[in-house]
């Protein structure tokens, strides 16, 4: 059954007025459940549960020590192009803005990672505008086949591809797909995708399964907070990670909860989240599924990020640009968003030992590439 | 007299394996392994960076005191297995491997088809293989009769802490064995480790329920004592639990006293 149609199954309207409105009791059922359903969830989401933050945050806590231990994953975003065919509102990238355009060649990509490989890193997250012809498939391939003797793990953050296309990508040493949805609500995705192959909805949401099917170990969802109401995005993201759980179980699922941030160009967020809101959001998602990762960008400020380590997120990225070439030498390439979190690898590094974490740079490994 | 753990062709003092994950710093981690005792200390080789910027987890761990035992945590078929396994013994580490094949990321259970596979291609290739395996008397037996040193099967998933939800299985395993059993897994805290080893375990590995405790250093002591309690209580006899029935007469067989 595809997500879809496995959507079409929920009581979604009834989900989403128990995020809205549930009463004290369920929150106290969920809260002690040791298996939440989507309206315990939902539940969590409401603004009754708001006063039990400190409990859900305890809770998290206990779950993830229990699942992840005392570690963080670091990785660091490699960004390959800022061209694209697409309109999103949102992003600099969109094809609309007359911005300086570059995609970089096999040889400047792999000049970046050799950059990111003497800061520690060995995980890294390919990303680039929706570009079919300067970020083909074929050019895709092409770095990865550069890096992967020299990285244990390349995720890539693309335009949405065929499940052909993701196993020849998986066979040249990809482990991870990272898409996010944006938006699960179809009216707001439609007001903010004006034309483009991304006007499709049904092809970007099924783009997890069909990375599962090709062979990608590692998926990661998320959607872009602040363009449609957050309890409504965050029950359609539970609900998608554990659809992707139990239908392509062979992967690893983490979800990612990119807040709209300031960019060249771009509209802002419609639908703000507030941090005592966006800390909810992960206990949340923590407590409903355990055994999901989260990620968290430095599209979120230093104080913000470290103090949700304990809480549940169980990877970050860090010394992050976000414009093509960034790594190697300031450029006029625009880049996707502002950063929030300008501190270096090595800073972020000594912060998450500071909070009694491991920073973690290996977890994965060549020999299982394929 | 001596009580020692003999695994392929070496001796061992302790009957603590324990792991080096989730710690939350690689010092804490060599702290709490030498108050362990633990003579095997298993690493996941996707953790093992052979050409570091820093310093390389390895070189936390006093390696002439230890067996370092590296394992293959990620693989989710016998091939990616194989392939983690050589890797290591190119990588300079010893010709031991903790096998383990999981290919879902929730539970991480072990896939018995796919690690008996791997266990066949290892001990052919020179490799002794100690399997992580579901508490599953034949498998078990089908691994001990392809070459395994050892059978790892859990008390219960990897990380749940909640201790021997597989003792009957692994009573079985234990009565059957001619290999060590070394249960792995899901033991939470001291009382689950003396309770496998009073079972007749001969040894058992520990890893996140010391990495995550308040103070991982004296939980690393707690499972020592508790699986040399466990030890010593299983080699004294353990009085059988008192039967529900009183013994003291014979209602089914007392007939026959009166016969005649």
């Amino acid at each position: 059954m595809s997500f879809l149609s496995y959507l079409q199954t929920l009581p979604l309207e009834s989900i989403l007025s128990t995020a809205q409105n549930a009463s004290g009791t369920e929150v106290e059922r969920a809260l002690s459940s040791d298996s939440l359903d989507l309206f315990d969830f939902a539940a969590l989401l409401s603004p009754e549960a708001d006063s039990r933050l400190e409990r859900m945050a305890r809770r998290s806590h206990e779950i993830t020590l229990r699942r992840f231990g005392r570690t963080i994953q670091l990785f660091a975003p490699l960004y390959l192009s800022n061209e694209c065919v697409e309109t999103c509102t949102y992003c600099s990238f969109a094809r609309p803005n007359a911005i300086e355009r570059r995609t970089l060649t096999i040889d400047e990509v792999e000049a970046e990672a050799n950059i990111l490989a003497a800061q520690g890193f060995r995980h890294l997250l390919l990303v680039s505008g929706e570009h079919p012809k300067r970020v083909s498939p074929s050019y895709v391939e092409a770095v990865l086949q550069r890096l992967a003797p020299q990285f244990p793990s390349l995720s890539v953050e693309v335009q949405p591809q065929t499940e052909e296309i993701y196993a020849v990508w998986v066979r040249a040493g990809s482990d991870g797909l990272v898409v996010y949805q944006e938006t699960y609500d179809r009216e707001a995705y439609a007001r903010v995708h004006l034309a483009g192959k991304k006007k499709d909805f049904n092809w970007r949401l099924e783009t997890p399964e069909r990375g599962a099917r090709a062979g990608f170990r590692r998926l990661g969802i998320g959607a872009l907070l602040g363009l449609a109401d957050w309890r409504m995005e965050a029950v359609h993201l539970a609900a998608h990670a554990r659809y992707l759980m139990r239908e392509s179980w062979r992967a690893m699922v983490s979800i990612s909860l990119p807040r709209l941030r300031p960019a060249a160009f771009a509209i802002g967020p419609t639908h703000p989240v507030s941090d005592r809101d966006f800390v909810r959001l992960v206990c949340a998602l923590r407590m409903f599924v355990p055994d999901a990762g989260i990620t968290l960008s430095t599209r979120e400020s230093a104080r913000l990020r470290d103090g949700v380590i304990p809480l549940g997120v169980t990877s970050m990225s860090a010394g992050s640009r976000t414009e093509p070439g960034g790594y190697s030498a300031p450029s006029a390439a625009e880049k996707q968003f502002e950063i929030a979190d300008l501190r270096t690898p090595e800073e972020v590094f000594r912060a998450v030992r500071d909070r009694g974490y491991d920073p973690v740079w290996k977890d994965w490994e060549v020999a299982l590439h394929g | 007299m001596s009580d020692n753990l003999i695994i392929a062709d070496r001796t061992f003092r302790s009957r603590l394996f324990v792991g080096t994950g989730k710690f939350r710093s690689p010092e804490m981690m060599r702290d709490a392994v030498r108050e362990s005792g633990a003579e095997i200390v298993t690493v996941a080789l996707r953790r093992v960076d052979f050409d570091p910027v820093g310093p390389n987890l390895l070189d936390f761990l006093d390696r002439g005191d230890i067996l370092l035992l590296p394992n293959t945590s990620g693989a989710a078929n016998a091939e990616e297995a194989v392939r983690l396994a050589r890797l290591a013994r190119a990588g300079g580490l010893p010709h031991w491997v903790k096998l383990e094949v999981t290919p879902e990321p929730k539970w991480l259970l072990p896939d018995p088809v796919e690690t008996l596979r791997a266990t066949e291609i290892l001990v052919k290739e020179g490799f002794v293989v100690l399997p992580y395996i579901g508490a599953d008397p034949i498998l078990a037996k089908r691994l001990e009769e392809a070459g395994a040193a050892t059978v790892m099967p859990l008390g219960s998933p990897i990380g749940t802490s909640r201790g021997l939800k597989t003792r009957d299985s692994l009573a079985i395993i234990i009565e059957q064995a001619r290999i060590p059993v070394v249960v792995d897994a899901g033991l939470g805290a001291p009382s689950h480790a003396a309770e496998a080893m009073e079972l007749g375990a001969d040894a058992v590995l520990v890893n996140t329920a010391i990495a995550v405790a308040r103070d991982p250093v004296a939980m690393a002591r707690a499972f020592r004592l508790g699986v040399e309690a466990g030890r010593t209580a299983f080699l004294a006899g353990t009085a059988p639990p008192r039967q529900e029935s009183a013994e003291a007469s014979s209602p089914l067989t007392g007939f026959l006293g009166k016969l005649s």
